[in-house]
């Protein structure tokens, strides 16, 4: 078990991401309020740059009391991260897909320290 | 961004504009991690975004009343001239989430060489390709174009430009060309003019169109490309106007559905009127409807055919058993369970009939490491699927370094 660096705690705004390279590794650090998660960049479905992808909440389907299709809306609760090669979405919080939880990504401890930001990989 | 010695300690956010290479940079890590510069792979199918290029195509058509007409559109720039381009094609890119599902929008050089040859060596090399495959995005709705005689205008302007302009640049560039197949006598004429050109490798019908292939109107093409030897393709593409795939309200099951649903019909004409024994030496491809439609075709049409024989009685044999001779390209390759993508392989004889395509750039793109990580093929066949099969149709060269490999 080693500690990367990543940024001070701060230069990584709210909803947004650092992606640092550690040698073969790339690792994508998130920031969702003042908690921070850390995925692997490397999406298990065909390898792509996922934590290089776009941030966006979860889209979820409106039914009223009769089940009719009202529309669309966005989950604020649920914020993921969208591979940039094919699509695939992870909640950024669970690393999980949000349509089957055996498709996640791998995921390193944060700590933060003196203000800063550190993986344990 | 931050470096290190001169490498990036971080990586930004992937949009619209980044660098293909950057996009693929994970590409070319699987090439070295799997040692691909050691396996020859070609890729049968990418594409070549023409939003840019429109107008020089323009410049190329024969009739000087069409190529006139095509400078009133796009406000005098020519772009888009002519097109029956559907709004389905610009929702590839699920609304924003895959940035190059619109089309690579990074900048060139733009010097000698085209910018469509500078796209595909920055994928090719990624990729660790040694041949690449292009065809346009913007002829992939051709077949349904409400002018008739547009298909042919628009198809020679292309094939034109791709053969003089494109692809005497870099011979490792190759393309299959347009066949403007709605109109019969043109389709052959397509042929007799670009048969033999340095990088065509074959001719392709658009799959989207309403034209039965097995019309007697086609015999004469077919026999022109037979006695040629040249390789013909069915690319399949979206079609959200049709009867069916109208009542589909998401980008998602007219996809699904829709690049299926073209090739299934042709193949099944073609199948039960006996083109395979008109034309038994003529190499017929089905690109880009994907894997799992085979087996169940296959299965649907041994089905009936042992009840109602007298309805195809041109074949001699069971209908899978032509199927199984025809040649599919990989992508794109849906593999959710090892245990049906392997039976699907089997019944379709993968390790001889099936050639890599990667699609790029398309949203759905397939990577030659999709096919080097099944553990159900031995080496042998991820070999021939990667290059070799497609080495043998298309008559390519092989590189020196892979001679040894290539031989067994």
């Amino acid at each position: 078990m080693r500690e990367i660096y990543v940024a001070q705690a701060d230069e990584i705004a709210d909803r947004d991401r650092k992606v640092v390279i550690d040698d073969d590794l790339e690792i994508g650090v998130f920031r969702l309020g003042d908690e921070y998660y850390a995925w692997e960049s490397n999406c298990p479905h065909m390898g792509g740059p996922i934590c290089q992808g776009k941030i966006m909440n979860r889209v979820d389907e409106v039914l009223d009391e009769e089940r009719r299709s009202k529309g669309f809306r966005f989950v604020d609760e649920d914020v993921h991260v969208v591979c940039p090669w094919h699509g695939f979405e992870f909640n950024i919080r669970t690393g999980a897909h949000p349509g089957d939880a055996n498709t996640r990504l791998n995921g390193f401890e944060v700590e933060l320290r003196d203000g800063a930001v550190y993986v344990r990989v | 961004m931050d470096t290190i010695g001169g490498k990036p300690r971080d990586l930004s956010e992937i949009n619209a504009r980044t660098d293909s290479r950057d996009i693929l940079a994970h590409a070319r890590q699987q090439a070295d991690l799997r040692g691909f510069d050691d396996v020859f792979i070609v890729d049968i199918d990418s594409h070549i975004d023409d939003g840019g290029n429109w107008p020089d195509v323009m410049g190329y058509i024969d009739d000087p009343v069409i190529r006139e007409a095509a400078s009133s559109f796009g406000d005098g720039s020519k772009r888009g001239a002519f097109l029956n381009s559907t709004p389905g094609l610009q929702w590839q890119n699920v609304f924003g989430r895959i940035p190059h599902g619109q089309g690579l929008k990074e900048p060139t050089d733009g010097g000698d060489v085209p910018r469509e040859i500078e796209l595909s060596r920055r994928c090719m090399n990624q990729m660790s390709l040694d041949y690449q495959v292009v065809f346009p995005n913007a002829l992939l709705f051709l077949g349904m174009h409400p002018v008739r005689e547009m298909e042919i205008h628009l198809a020679n302007a292309y094939n034109r430009w791709l053969v003089e302009h494109v692809l005497p640049v870099d011979p490792r560039v190759q393309a299959m060309l347009y066949l403007p197949f709605n109109s019969p006598t043109d389709a052959e004429e397509t042929v007799k003019r670009f048969l033999g050109k340095p990088g065509v490798a074959g001719f392709l019908v658009t799959s989207s169109r309403h034209k039965p292939v097995h019309a007697n109107e086609y015999m004469r093409l077919y026999a022109m490309l037979e006695e040629a030897g040249q390789v013909l393709a069915f690319h399949s593409h979206l079609n959200w106007q049709d009867e069916y795939t109208s009542q589909l309200n998401r980008f998602i099951s007219m996809h699904a559905i829709s690049f299926v649903l073209c090739n299934l019909v042709h193949l099944t004409n073609w199948v039960i009127n006996g083109l395979p024994e008109r034309f038994p030496k003529l190499n017929v491809m089905w690109i880009e409807s994907g894997l799992a439609w085979l087996p169940f075709i296959m299965q649907r049409l041994d089905h009936e055919y042992l009840m109602r024989s007298s309805e195809a009685p041109l074949l001699k044999r069971m209908p899978s058993d032509y199927i199984r001779e025809m040649f599919f390209t990989s992508q794109p390759m849906e593999h959710t369970s090892d245990k049906l993508l392997e039976a699907t392989m089997d019944a379709m004889n993968a390790e001889t009939q099936l050639l890599y395509a990667s699609d790029w750039p398309h949203w759905d793109f397939d990577l030659p490491s999709r096919i080097w990580d099944l553990d159900f093929l031995d080496e042998t066949a991820k070999r021939n699927i990667l290059g070799y099969n497609a080495a043998r149709i298309f008559n390519l060269d092989i590189p020196e370094k892979y001679q040894a490999t290539a031989a067994q």
